[in-house]
């Protein structure tokens, strides 16, 4: 069940006014669809993730989540469909595209036996940042999560949401506008699962960076955010937590989320917090 | 991106592999044991079986293990090629490739950069493989150390781009066992890293043709002829031609539009 304080409000505290910026979105999706063999994964999706928005991305496992990511982030291309980065097409402008864009993947990608610095400056070189400009961002982002003491230290003696702060401050270092999180709280504890979110949504109200957040977990689409059910591979529902509600006719998001599913998956959905 | 973007992208790939390579002290070691156990042990044992006749470049008779040892540089450049492309992919399921697909640069450039960087490696390895050979009496001309450079270069490459090849076609390697059993071993067998071709013609023709056509045969001749002072123009030719095949296919392979890698995450 989705505890009534999970979708309070919070007070919009805006060093980032998103209303003032006219520009094309952080993330554009339309039409979007994608097949594995006769498998149907993603089919006619179109999302807008705004500049500074916070985005939550809200499927169970096997919603297509994974494949929208991969296909966001260029591991290979959709054949119908369009997907631009503040109006870059992927396919067709990948450089710029994926400039702006900082990924956290939902299976861990840094090397264990590398130290915290030396996977942030392999991530800075991979942007062709020069080595001054890279030790600055990692010094700013290293201080941002608290782990500066530990940089020298390899990964693998990390725990696991050390080791999550630090993809995070990695997909910071070459300073993107739009940050694409995968699952990015699974298999964490309460206090980091909640350090993650509210360093992430603090980005987007200070930075104006575009988020979208996937995960299985209501609780997540806290406050202000603009939330997203992909189900089955189609979007069910796009919009703040009081249009979906009123959409659906809840009163919470957990009912709005099994209505959204249809019964048959009522009640699958994970509300609680592990 | 600039030209001193680029640049910067190619060292920080390369210090990474050099890095992890410093790092990962079992892979530093057994790469270097591996090669030396041949020659202890292979080599001693096969000392008498194998009469060795005068054959280029080799201007006198020469013991078995000095026979071997370009194969086992060869073999070096070989496990090495298959381990940072194949471990790469493997490793957490593709983790570490999807770090370098998500850089702004071409992707072509990536592959050809991720290839520079274990190539690097290798040849590191190569060098102290032939300091440490030198007490088993396999001491080619010093020249030789100097001109089998640019044919590890090249080798090599053409090993590494296998791997890549590899990595983004065949999915049923699932493991390292698998490449032994399946690419490394046959790939070593039917070259002529251990025996002469003119042996092995005697011995079966099948084999001969295939250990022809292997591109580990054209890798081993280029390293045994370089280090003894000698161009091999044939296998210069063989392994260049290979190195293009190969990463015209790794390229095509890892292209985003060919959906290789998503048939790869289709099947997970």
């Amino acid at each position: 069940m989705a505890p009534e304080s999970a979708v309070a409000a919070v007070p919009p505290e805006a060093s980032f006014d998103r209303r003032a910026d006219h520009g094309p979105p952080a993330l554009l999706v339309r039409g979007l669809s994608h097949a594995f063999g006769a498998r149907q994964v993603l089919r006619d999706v179109s999302l807008t993730v705004g500049r500074g928005d916070f985005t939550v991305l809200l499927g169970l496992n096997g919603a297509g989540k994974t494949t929208l990511f991969a296909l966001i982030t260029r591991l290979y291309h959709s054949r119908a469909g369009k997907i631009e980065v503040f109006g870059a097409n992927i396919q067709s402008a990948p450089e710029a595209a994926l400039k702006r864009m900082g990924v956290v993947f939902q299976q861990s990608t840094l090397d264990l036996d590398l130290t915290v610095e030396q996977n942030l400056y392999y991530h800075a070189a991979l942007h062709g940042m020069r080595r001054g400009a890279a030790r600055q961002r990692i010094g700013e982002e290293l201080a941002r999560i608290g782990l500066t003491e530990r940089r020298r230290d390899r990964v693998r003696l990390l725990s696991g949401g050390q080791r999550r702060r630090v993809e995070l401050a990695r997909a910071l270092v070459h300073d993107p506008s739009l940050l694409l999180l995968d699952e990015p709280t699974v298999g964490l504890d309460m206090a980091s699962r909640q350090f993650l979110l509210d360093h992430v949504r603090q980005l987007c109200r200070a930075r104006g960076i575009g988020v979208l957040w996937a995960t299985h977990l209501i609780d997540e689409a806290v406050g202000d955010a603009r939330i997203i059910v992909l189900h089955q591979g189609e979007k069910r529902a796009e919009g703040p937590l009081d249009e979906i509600l009123a959409m659906t006719g809840t009163r919470d998001l957990k009912a709005a989320f099994d209505l959204l599913i249809g019964s048959a998956a009522a009640g699958a959905a994970e509300g609680d917090a592990p | 991106m600039t030209a001193a973007q680029y640049s910067l992208c190619l060292a920080g790939i390369v210090r990474r592999e050099a890095l992890r390579w410093l790092n990962q002290r079992g892979r530093f070691v057994s790469a270097l044991v591996r090669p030396l156990v041949w020659l202890a042990i292979f080599a001693a044992g096969f000392h008498f079986v194998l009469g060795v006749s005068i054959i280029p470049p080799y201007e006198t008779y020469i013991p078995y293990e000095v026979y071997i040892a370009p194969g086992l540089l060869a073999m070096i450049q070989l496990f090495n090629g298959m381990q940072s492309s194949l471990s790469m992919v493997y490793d957490r399921e593709m983790g570490s490739m999807k770090t370098l697909m998500i850089s702004p640069f071409p992707r072509w450039f990536l592959l050809i950069s991720k290839l520079l960087a274990g190539v690097a490696v290798s040849i590191v390895q190569a060098y102290i493989f032939l300091a440490i050979a030198w007490f088993w009496e396999i001491a080619p001309p010093p020249s030789g150390y100097f001109l089998v450079l640019p044919a590890l270069i090249l080798s090599g490459l053409m090993l590494g781009a296998l791997g890549l090849v590899l990595s983004s076609f065949i999915r049923q390697l699932e493991n390292f066992a698998g490449v032994m059993n399946f690419v490394i071993f046959p790939m070593f067998f039917t070259s002529s890293a251990l025996y002469p071709l003119w042996r092995v013609e005697e011995a079966s023709p099948v084999i001969y043709w295939i250990s022809e056509i292997n591109p580990f045969t054209h890798a081993t001749e280029l390293i045994r002829f370089a280090l003894y002072d000698r161009f091999n123009a044939l296998s210069a030719a063989v392994v260049v031609a290979y190195l293009v095949v190969f990463v015209g296919l790794a390229v095509w392979g890892y292209d985003p539009g060919r959906g290789l890698m998503a048939r790869r995450a289709g099947a997970e």
